[in-house]
């Protein structure tokens, strides 16, 4: 039954680019006077413009959500097996939009692109964001699109924290907030694991201080190792073990540094293609959107009142073999809604697959969306 | 628990009876939400369930009930003092490990407590034990092997559980087939709901 649906697709998709020119003063003092956001819609906004979803994306991805291009049909979305016609989210009933984030590098206005001020790419230079900044963007790009309220916002992981930023920072443009495998801040631990993929990349003799652009080059070994250790953390310890154990790939130990464990394989493959697409000044910054995402900062430390001016109805998911977002911290987002008396339900789903399991078709966790965005279609009008 | 269309538990009506309209209310092992959902519409009441099994949380979601799924051995703990105005345990006390702790916690999240538990004193219940056999029923649907029962009572019993431990008993309904029973309710009653509140010291 799950093969059948996810075989139905959005189709050939095209990106679109919206050009903000108000400028926008960035939590870190920053200010952009104009900048970019390339985006996909999937679906049709309905008449009284009530069932627009918005999409977050998390580390590595972006726009991109839905179906694939024309002249390239194998870039299927990165979220494809969730959305599309008859699927969790379903676009025969939602507008569906992905936008690829401020500071990101498959088109939206980044260190990639040209500072009108030097003439020359941003680099180093491009300004460290945060998930408010992103959220803050992309209401400018829902009051572009004529969208005062979004049916729900959702994401998994870092996209988790920009729908759960959506629940407080613009209460009244969101009725429904989807948030799967976050967590109300990194622990000491994920950050650590960030400073890692981050020191791999900025020690990279290529990395020439965040301007190699203009030294013709790019810093593929650090961006490669910094995506390998990322990988290590989205996958359990038993996933690990089930999908590559001890496994050799020439079936015999070779006393040598060449690859030689086929989990060792597939993470210089996994990094090696990355490196590829991926820009390492972006990997940066996002990393540090991720360490510095703490709403109960602001609020002496207290979740719930960071939470006290939300009015979502929450769908809160965690996966019990995610270590790096553990069901733990999805609990401590409950807790903080069930304080303020929040429409909320949570549900913790038994998967293999850790954090990596909210990208993943698993038919419970499916079923749960699916049967959470019927429940918000049958609000609509339309 | 029930899931058909139009079906409902006998102890709904009983349970709705007593609870006050627009009230907060925390249904502990709420199965598919159809008790909130019925308190929902017939109460105006808001609220949560908790709900251990997949499925059942899948139901929550569909039925539009706001549930946390969680397993009740841990405790409330997500859950702060006095946070509900009632705190119900509709024919789940009777497959909790530890009935003392949760009826506890009940007292502390809520500022009243309603349990329904089938009656193991009915006669019909004694009658089966008499011939040998643990019963089954419909209020007792499992066999001795498959059972997720492990602490079931009579009225008696549960009466004797609250005296000793604080917990004062407001009102007691007893039912067999959806209707009240008064006279020789441990013997002719299959089904109890007690609503009960923490004993002033």
């Amino acid at each position: 039954m799950d093969t059948g649906i996810a075989s139905i697709s959005v189709g050939a998709v095209a990106p679109q680019t919206a050009r903000f020119t108000e400028p926008i003063r960035l939590r870190g003092g920053a200010v952009m006077d104009a900048y970019d956001l390339v985006y996909e819609t999937y679906g049709r906004l309905n008449a009284d413009r009530s069932n627009a979803v918005l999409v977050c994306h998390a580390l590595n991805a972006a726009h991109h959500v839905a179906g694939y291009y024309a002249d390239d049909p194998g870039n299927v979305g990165w979220w494809d097996n969730m959305i599309g016609p008859g699927k969790p989210i379903d676009t025969d009933r939602f507008f569906v939009i992905g936008v690829n984030n401020l500071g990101g590098c498959h088109g939206s206005t980044g260190p990639m692109s040209v500072n009108p001020g030097t003439g020359r790419p941003w680099g180093a230079d491009f300004p460290v964001v945060t998930v408010e900044d992103w959220v803050a963007t992309q209401a400018r790009l829902a009051d572009r699109l004529g969208i005062r309220q979004f049916a729900a916002a959702i994401g998994g992981s870092l996209g988790a924290m920009q729908a759960l930023a959506w629940s407080y920072l613009y209460p009244e443009r969101v009725r429904h907030a989807i948030v799967i495998a976050c967590a109300p801040n990194l622990s000491a631990q994920n950050i650590a694991f960030n400073e890692v993929a981050r020191q791999a990349i900025i020690t990279d003799p290529d990395f020439h201080g965040g301007h190699y652009y203009e030294h013709h080059t790019r810093p593929t070994r650090g961006l490669r190792v910094a995506r390998m250790i990322g990988h290590i953390t989205y996958l359990s310890d038993d996933e690990m073990a089930s999908k590559f154990g001890r496994q050799l790939r020439n079936g015999k130990l070779g006393y040598s540094f060449e690859s030689e464990f086929e989990i060792e394989s597939y993470l210089r493959h996994q990094g090696g293609k990355f490196s590829e697409y991926f820009d390492a000044n972006t990997y940066l910054r996002i990393t540090k959107v991720l360490d510095y995402f703490d709403p109960a900062l602001e609020h002496g430390g207290s979740l719930a009142r960071a939470f006290a001016p939300a009015s979502a109805n929450f769908l809160v998911v965690s996966f019990t073999t995610d270590w790096r977002f553990s069901p733990a911290r999805s609990r401590e987002i409950v807790k903080a809604l069930l304080d303020n008396g929040r429409d909320v339900s949570y549900a913790e789903i038994n998967a293999p697959h850790g954090h990596d399991a909210f990208l993943l078709e698993d038919a419970r966790y499916h079923r749960l969306i699916a049967a959470y965005f019927d429940r918000a279609a049958q609000e609509l009008n339309a | 628990m029930s899931n058909g269309n139009g079906f409902q538990r006998a102890d709904f009506d009983a349970i709705a009876g007593w609870v006050r309209p627009a009230s907060r209310v925390l249904d502990l092992g709420c199965g598919d939400g159809v008790l909130l959902k019925y308190l929902k519409g017939a109460r105006g009441v808001t609220g949560y369930g908790v709900e251990i099994d997949d499925v059942n949380v899948l139901g929550c979601v569909t039925n539009g009930v706001n549930v946390i799924q969680s397993d009740l051995e841990r405790g409330l703990s997500d859950f702060e003092d006095r946070s509900f105005d009632y705190v119900i345990l509709s024919q789940t006390l009777q497959a909790i490990e530890n009935s003392e702790r949760i009826v506890a916690e009940m007292l502390r999240v809520g500022r009243e407590g309603i349990v329904t538990f089938p009656n193991f004193g009915y006669w019909k219940n004694r009658l089966q034990v008499v011939g040998g056999h643990m019963p089954v029923s419909d209020n007792l649907p499992y066999e001795w092997h498959d059972t997720p029962n492990v602490h079931l009572c009579t009225i008696a019993d549960f009466e004797r559980f609250c005296a000793g431990r604080a917990v004062k008993i407001l009102e007691r309904k007893v039912l067999t087939r959806g209707r009240p029973v008064a006279f020789l309710p441990n013997l002719l009653g299959s089904l109890a709901v007690y609503r009960f509140q923490r004993a002033a010291n």
